[in-house]
């Protein structure tokens, strides 16, 4: 089963929900992998410690001119949709920054003139943190396209026991990459104007990726009632409310797992890991 | 004119309601939102729409049923699983297509359709603070860095239409294609941060990113009296990442309920000689005064 923990807005506990849940899930005996898919800005290690950790890295296919049979006829450049290739006369210039990868210029040369070769633009991160297996992604600084890096980590996730996704924010395509085929998506907010609008688009993209989510209220005291009112008008189940609490704030400032010392906390997340296992609420459409 | 970026790396640390601060306190100045995935900044700067136009990017391709013959060509050559079998027949994934051309490519049959695709939308605000440009893009699409982008070149043109000479971009958290854009051509970022592992380890990559790209990075912490040993660690780590902390924010718990109401964080009485403070060191940052060297050149925006 793959649980993703999203958001919309950045910095309404994502980390905090996947990294607890995950520990939860592991303590009552499920075999439970944590994914950190927010490969621009990962966090997930900084909490959970994982020991026995070996990396990869990790390389996309990018069109590089071979041999001198190119004729600088120029199709390759006319038929890239991304603005990735500059020929000219006697050069093919690729800009690996733009390149999606498609293969679709070696099939437009007519001189067979383009081979793929694997660059890199990342690292993957596999270990255990105790019972947890843990997998993350870190795109390396500079590079633009995270995307492929969160397709190859989920790619490469064993499907056993329950998978927690820790998603990138926002709800372009880090987001759908992460998300994509969930059979559960658990959005974190919070009840501010920020949190309930960006709420109202997590839930467009949750459902338009053929998943009906729930969430869970982060420092539900603090801010308005109208996430509350929304979350009623579309019948979203609230699988937990967590108040603001300075003892939780300093955990996670000092990296402590706050499940296991935070009484509120594992209550709250008791709660939601059984709804999510008894399939009690929504999830992936049939 | 000048451009300040506010980025984080991590989400959440306060951007949003800062740019909206500083705009306030620097009025009138183009304020324009580049987190064109979660765009919040006009909830607290909103104002009268004067001008909404359609973003357009890229293409999606579109299988037309009469003319498929499901012979797998498309299927076999589409590297984004964005081609799925439909009894005998294929069609396309809306959300998975990337727009790449290459089943229209691979196709023997001229089934394969190419239409011009409608990401979003652009929007140029009348507020209290001045010109305020936010944008929309639809849930799940790409193309956040061309939006970002078009933000950019919108909030420049308001700039020389009303004279004035600073712009405040809002930036998308994380350190990928959308804040390469936003910050393109920026003479300034200021990046906001918090004293908590994550907040440390992102604003590493945010400073990082900013050396690579030549930028100069101011640092203010946010809420920092929730952890003085972790803020201590992020003054250390900003200084040795080429970076210069220009102040700190307390934690006030009253602030989301403040933003709830659309009330400032200058009406705080803490918070506003705080933030004038920052303004201060922000204004009087080399890179804003009028004799320096325009900014880099142009970095490739995607």
């Amino acid at each position: 089963m793959k649980v993703v923990i999203a958001s919309g807005k950045g910095g309404t506990g994502k980390t905090l929900i996947a990294t607890n849940l995950a520990w939860m899930l592991a303590e009552g005996g499920v075999d439970t992998t944590y994914v950190d898919a927010d490969v621009e800005a990962p966090n997930g290690h900084l909490f959970l410690h994982p020991t026995q950790v070996t990396t990869s890295r990790f390389a996309s296919p990018l069109p590089t001119l071979i041999g001198p049979t190119c004729s600088g006829c120029g199709d390759c450049q006319r038929f890239c949709a991304f603005n990735a290739i500059l020929a000219t006369a006697d050069k093919v210039l690729v800009f690996p920054e733009l390149c999606h990868s498609c293969g679709g210029c070696l099939d437009a040369c007519p001189d067979n003139a383009l081979e793929e070769l694997p660059r890199e633009s990342g690292t993957l991160t596999v270990g255990e943190a105790g019972p947890i297996h843990f997998r993350s992604g870190h795109l390396d600084v500079g590079e633009p396209r995270s995307t492929p890096i969160i397709e190859a980590l989920l790619e490469g996730t064993p499907d056993t026991g329950v998978v927690v996704v820790d998603a990138p924010p926002g709800t372009s395509c880090s987001a759908v990459a992460a998300v994509k085929g969930a059979d559960q998506v658990v959005l974190v907010t919070e009840p501010t104007p920020f949190g309930l609008h960006d709420l109202e688009l997590a839930v467009d993209l949750s459902r338009k990726l053929g998943c009906q989510p729930s969430v869970i209220v982060n420092r539900s005291d603090l801010g308005d009632a109208q996430v509350r009112n929304y979350l009623n008008a579309e019948s979203i189940p609230v699988l937990a409310e967590i108040p603001f609490d300075r003892d939780l704030s300093s955990y996670y400032a000092e990296g402590v797992l706050a499940a296991p010392v935070h009484e509120p906390l594992r209550q709250a997340l008791e709660k939601t890991v059984s709804k999510l296992l008894n399939g009690s609420i929504g999830g992936k459409a049939a | 004119m000048k451009v300040i970026a506010f980025i984080s790396g991590k989400g959440g640390t306060g951007k949003t309601s800062m740019v909206a601060s500083f705009a306030k306190v620097a009025a009138p100045v183009v304020a324009a939102d580049c987190d064109v995935d979660a765009a919040n900044l006009s909830l607290l700067l909103d104002g009268k729409v004067e001008h909404t136009e359609r973003f357009m990017a890229g293409q999606k391709a579109h299988i037309n049923p009469d003319l498929c013959t499901g012979c797998d060509l498309c299927y076999e050559r589409c590297r984004f699983d964005a081609i799925r079998p439909v009894d005998t027949l294929y069609e396309i994934d809306q959300l998975a297509c990337e727009g790449c051309r290459v089943c229209h490519q691979a196709c023997d049959f001229d089934a394969v359709e190419l239409t011009d695709n409608d990401a979003g939308e652009v929007q140029v605000l009348a507020a209290a603070t001045g010109p305020v440009v936010r944008a929309a893009l639809e849930p799940a699409q790409s193309n956040s860095g061309k939006l970002v982008t078009r933000v950019r070149v919108l909030a420049r043109e308001e700039s020389d239409r009303h004279g004035l000479d600073l712009v405040l971009l809002d930036g998308p958290p994380g350190i990928g294609c959308p804040v390469h854009a936003t910050l393109a051509d920026v003479d300034l970022v200021v990046v906001v941060t918090e004293p908590t592992p994550s907040g440390e380890h992102d604003l590493a990559r945010a400073l990082d990113l900013l050396r690579k790209f030549g930028r100069p990075a101011q640092v203010i912490i946010n809420k920092a009296d929730l952890s003085l040993t972790m803020t201590e660690r992020i003054h250390k780590l900003t200084e040795t990442h080429g970076g210069e902390v220009i102040g700190e924010l307390p934690f006030v718990p009253t602030v989301p309920a403040a933003l709830a109401q659309r009330r400032s964080l200058l009406e705080d009485a803490t918070l506003r000689p705080l933030l004038e403070a920052l303004w201060a060191r922000i204004q009087g940052h080399p890179a804003l005064q009028a004799e320096t060297e325009p900014a880099a050149a142009e970095v490739m925006t995607k």
